[in-house]
């Protein structure tokens, strides 16, 4: 049917360039036969006249001109679903790598997908409970919600995402729940530790993975993440499941896109990265959602590690413009032995607004996080100020919210890897905390709740002056 | 229409190059293959032409049709807008799900406004009348709060030969016949106008009113005026969104058009789902019901993004010229900006900073300077005002960035959102000492009239206040608080007292998230007061620790949960304020 073609001119990098072609499509997919017999894959990037660019999955070693033969295949990317994807490990290109058979399909779908309407999204507002304070409390996480967590290197990521996974749960409710894991350009030792923390758990069950290991294909980590939001959209909106999709590591993913950038010779934007990287980013991290009148949703924990644990650098930067809200580990306290590492002060979730208070939480919730977020900020400034000061610079308000800082990192941060903190513990452990202060500071917590829940922690007489 | 016929030559993402399209013009809307994917001439060489798609391009390649319209960009200007979300490029996107589901697929067309509904035409002016350009033909209820003029288009003047009854009729039908020199021309409900040229005015006049946003910092220190333009640069995390989001609830223009312009899909379903049950405070009704979205969120088309602000701001200066004023927000023109690069490396331009094109700037300030306030077009020579808020989102905060500088090279009115601000959870995060806006002087005749004199001293006082305090801080930093004298620690305690309870205000909050003026100037007046008794206390001897613990401090901080028709406790605030400086004062002389 399709006709053959052995008119390669060119191959450079993952990148290669057939001559006098016909009716080749933008965006179709390739077979390329190489000379010794081994078959790879591509797709087609650009078709001008006669001549396509073609990216090669599986890389281009073993091409050579003249008797790599090249087939067009008329289609897009396409993956193949069914109900039985759930415990299977597939590499980078959708294929098992786990010894099972290959999948049935029930439904092929095209990995690119098509944007979600606006208008038929759902806001995102069911709260989602982690066990982690630092996340519940302060940077809640809720359903159909993208979430990254900006890492360096060294610093326990993949602990906390799996500890996400294993924890997270939506209060009051047994719904089917997944986890879609794509794993881009990590080395073998991080990928098995979540495969094996899955088994351990059980969770493997109700898991698909897609790994792209270090060695593999850098081009296959373009197509990794797309195989697994495909997967995920199937399982979410075609068969009712609350998935989560952890993405690690994404800083990977930038920089094989950058590869392909240069050797395609584009015009680059900031540090080589190409041009439209925030839009690329942006059709993957914009297929989390909830789709209004369908039971499922996607929730993505995205993972990237900022190079020299820059903020500004581009992957983060954009990452950050798109994702609502990040979680940020802090060298610094992983230093202390605090684990989860997580600096609250710069982290941020957008869409807590709508997943707290009366009738998600609790009631004190938004006020109590306020107040947290804002002592917590006014303790730190003045610790730095003693630094350099010393402390008897400080007057006497101020070495309080010093010890509070000190204490809320000990107390409120530390966690335990396995430590499974329930919502109403989290907003306890804040209130003990906030009496530490005196009640004329806490500005941001209406009277009715300082009433209510600081009489615990405080004598009568204090909570008295508020009303 | 489609019968001139192009053909495809090269398909790159959503540039396309084809051939032989006859007779192109720049910036023609034309079909590409037989899947009907939308796009634009963007430059012609010889016979080629490039367009870009507004649609993905997969699937497409050399030989496939290019089918010509003979029509620039345009959009569909008529009853059925207000209350309507859109994509870049107009598609309505309520009638897509309906049509064709969840997703947003290739080729989907809906026409932007319902071809079947009626609506009540009420004319205004009889057969024989003589109509210039711009003059009302008739009225049509919109909403229950926007009356939508119906306009003799642009390019036609002459006399009424004919106008229908009052009655319900389709946006198709004709109302009306206009003799002019030309001929008889027909005019409907609707009209069209290509979205690149800016609808003419009669003439332009510098802006005289403040746009009220109900947010404290913004109305008290850094007003825009109805008519002018904005820019809120900040990085991710400092709130630009929420401020967007703050101002098209709260402020008092009478249209709000909203484009969310490469922006997240949560934000754009948080707007719709909240607009229809929040209430204008003004007229009572539901939001939605003088507001027009614009969604083209950031995986949707790349070059429909581009074409989104101008969308936007052409139903801006529609409502405008029916004598409206209108506020538009883009969130974020750097995105756009970003689709503009996008598009100009594919077509392999030399690029300028960063890889911008080199016309971003010119770009950038033809969009803004379609703001401001004019004298519409008409017999009767009405005013109304279009005002523009840009949200610009710099690289990792970078004010350095091309598309940050370009736009203050245009606005008026710089609100600078802190990062640092944003992590101390200090909202709205517009740094005070950064922000500006040249608006203020031309406005501080309106805010006499409606405040008061005394209000331009007490704004320029608490202005001076701050700035003394980062002054102070230096010190501190530096030799430690004991140090400063009990004065300046006291300029440091009111400094937080403004910071704390005036200039922070939260959106969250049912009765913070609006402040009417009258209410602002009664905060400020608190925060004034009891600097001054501090000052004269200080003076006869009382210690600053005294003045320091005062109860009535906290009365002030939690003055902002004063309802707004409760003004009278603020007089209990002052009286006690002014009791408990007697009591301080009566101690000292005791003694």
């Amino acid at each position: 049917m399709s006709k053959e073609y052995v008119t390669a001119r060119e191959i450079s990098g993952p990148l290669l360039v057939v001559d006098h072609i016909e009716g080749a499509k933008y965006n179709e997919i390739v077979r390329i036969k190489a000379a010794d017999g081994s078959i790879k894959n591509g797709q087609v990037l650009e078709v001008d006249g006669d001549r396509a660019l073609i990216q090669v999955f599986e890389g281009t070693s073993g091409l050579n001109l003249g008797q790599t033969k090249i087939r067009f295949l008329g289609r897009g990317v396409e993956v193949g679903l069914s109900p039985s994807i759930l415990g299977r490990i597939f590499d980078g290109s959708g294929r098992p790598i786990d010894g099972g058979p290959s999948v049935i399909p029930d439904k092929q779908k095209d990995i690119n997908g098509n944007p979600m309407n606006p208008y038929a999204r759902d806001y995102p507002s069911e709260f989602i409970q982690t066990g982690i304070s630092a996340i519940d409390g302060l940077n809640t996480l809720v359903r159909g919600q993208k979430l990254p967590i900006f890492s360096g290197s060294g610093l326990p990521h993949a602990q906390i995402a799996a500890q996400i996974a294993r924890q997270a749960k939506v209060l009051g409710k047994e719904e089917k729940f997944a986890v879609v894991f794509v794993a881009m350009g990590i080395t073998f030792e991080e990928a098995n530790f979540f495969i094996s923390d899955f088994r351990k758990t059980g969770a493997l069950e109700r898991s698909v993975m897609f790994v792209n290991l270090a060695n593999s294909p850098v081009i296959e980590r373009i197509a990794a993440p797309r195989f697994g939001l495909t997967a995920a959209e199937y399982l979410a909106f075609d068969l009712g499941m609350h998935v989560l999709v952890i993405l690690t590591d994404m800083t990977n993913y930038c920089e094989a896109l950058r590869e392909i950038s240069a050797a395609r010779k584009e015009v680059p934007g900031r540090r080589g990265y190409p041009g439209y990287m925030y839009t690329d980013l942006a059709t993957m991290y914009e297929r989390a959602g909830r789709i209004k009148g369908k039971k499922g949703s996607i929730t993505q924990i995205p993972i990237l590690t900022m190079p020299e644990d820059d903020k500004t650098h581009p992957i983060v930067d954009l990452t950050g413009y798109i994702t609502e809200g990040q979680i940020f580990l802090s060298r610094n306290l992983f230093q202390q032995a605090i684990y989860p590492p997580i600096d609250v002060l710069p982290s941020l979730s957008r869409l807590k607004d709508k997943g707290i208070g009366e009738g998600k939480t609790r009631e004190d919730h938004p006020d109590v996080l306020n107040q947290l977020f804002a002592a917590y900020a006014r303790g730190r400034e003045v610790r730095e100020l003693a630094v350099v000061l010393g402390e008897s610079a400080l007057t006497k308000t101020d070495l309080i919210f010093v010890r509070f800082a000190d204490e809320f990192e000990q107390k409120f941060v530390k966690q335990g890897e396995y430590e499974n903190r329930s919502i109403e513990e989290t907003l306890d452990i804040g209130w003990e905390l906030l009496s530490m202060l005196p009640v004329s500071e806490l500005k941001r917590v209406r009277p009715q709740f300082i009433k209510k829940y600081l009489s615990k922690y405080t004598k009568e007489e204090n909570v008295k002056d508020v009303a | 229409m489609k019968e001139k016929i192009g053909r495809v030559v090269k398909v790159s993402g959503p540039l396309v190059v084809a051939e032989d399209i006859p007779q192109a013009e720049m910036y023609e809307m034309v079909y590409v293959s037989d899947k009907k994917l939308f796009g634009e001439i963007i430059e012609i060489k010889g016979n080629r032409s490039s367009i870009q798609v507004y649609e993905d391009t997969s699937g497409v390649g050399p030989g496939e049709p290019v089918y010509t319209t003979g029509q620039p960009l345009s959009v569909e200007l008529g009853p059925g807008l207000i209350g309507s979300i859109y994509d870049g490029v107009q598609r309505p996107l309520d009638k897509l799900l309906k049509k064709y589901g969840d997703f947003v697929v290739r080729g989907a067309y809906e026409p932007a406004l319902d071809r079947s509904k009626k609506w009540l035409f009420n004319p205004v002016v009889h057969k024989g009348d003589l109509l210039k350009t711009g003059d009302v033909i008739g009225e049509v209820q919109e909403t229950p709060v926007i009356m939508h003029r119906i306009l003799v288009p642009v390019g036609i003047e002459g006399k009424i030969t004919d106008i229908i009854e009052k009655k319900e009729v389709t946006v198709e039908d004709v109302v009306a016949k206009i003799e002019t020199t030309q001929g008889i021309k027909e005019v409907k409900l609707y009209q069209q106008w290509p979205v690149r040229i800016a609808r003419p005015v009669l003439k332009r006049l510098p802006p005289d009113a403040p746009l009220i946003t109900g947010q404290r910092v913004i109305d008290a220190f850094f007003p825009i005026a109805k008519g002018g333009t904005a820019c809120v640069p900040g990085p991710f995390g400092s709130g630009k969104t929420v401020i967007q989001h703050q101002l098209s609830k709260w402020s008092d223009a009478d249209i709000i058009i909203f484009i969310g312009c490469g922006e997240r899909g949560n934000e754009m379903t948080d707007v719709l789902m909240e607009f229809p049950e929040l209430t204008d405070p003004r007229t009572g009704r539901p939001l939605m019901e003088r507001t027009i979205l614009i969604a083209n969120t950031s995986n949707m088309p790349v070059a429909a993004r581009e074409a989104s602000v101008f969308t936007g701001i052409t139903m801006g200066e529609y409502y405008r010229d029916m004598g409206y004023n209108v506020a538009l927000m883009a969130d974020s023109t750097s995105r756009w900006a970003e689709a503009m690069r996008e598009m100009s490396g594919r077509l392999e331009e030399m690029p300028g900073e960063e890889g911008y094109p080199a016309y971003l700037a010119s770009r950038i300030a033809s969009f803004y300077e379609r703001a401001g306030r004019v004298v519409i077009l008409g017999s009767k020579e009405k005013q109304a005002t279009l005002s523009v808020i840009g949200a610009v989102s710099p690289p990792g905060g970078d004010l350095s960035d091309p598309v940050v500088q370009s736009t203050l090279r245009t606005v008026r009115v710089f609100w600078s959102l802190d990062a640092q601000l944003a992590y101390a959870r200090h909202f709205p995060s517009i740094h005070w000492l950064r922000s500006y806006s040249l608006y203020a002087d031309m406005l501080s005749d309106f805010y006499k009239k409606e405040m008061g004199e005394e209000w331009i001293d007490m704004r320029q006082e608490a202005m001076r206040i701050l700035r003394r305090e980062s002054e102070l801080q230096e010190m501190v930093r530096l030799v430690g608080i004991d140090a400063l004298s009990p004065k300046d620690r006291l300029i440091m305690e009111t400094s937080r007292s403004i910071r704390e309870d005036f200039l922070q205000q939260n959106a969250f909050m049912d009765i913070d998230t609006y402040t009417s003026l009258k209410k602002q100037y009664r905060m400020m007046r608190l925060i004034h007061l009891f600097h001054k008794l501090s000052m004269e206390a200080l003076n006869k001897g009382v210690s600053l620790d005294k003045i320091i613990s005062l109860p009535v401090r906290v009365d002030i901080s939690r003055a902002k949960l004063i309802p707004e028709n409760e003004m009278e406790k603020f007089d209990a605030v002052e009286k006690e304020i002014h009791n408990s400086f007697d009591n301080l004062v009566k101690e000292v002389q005791n003694v």
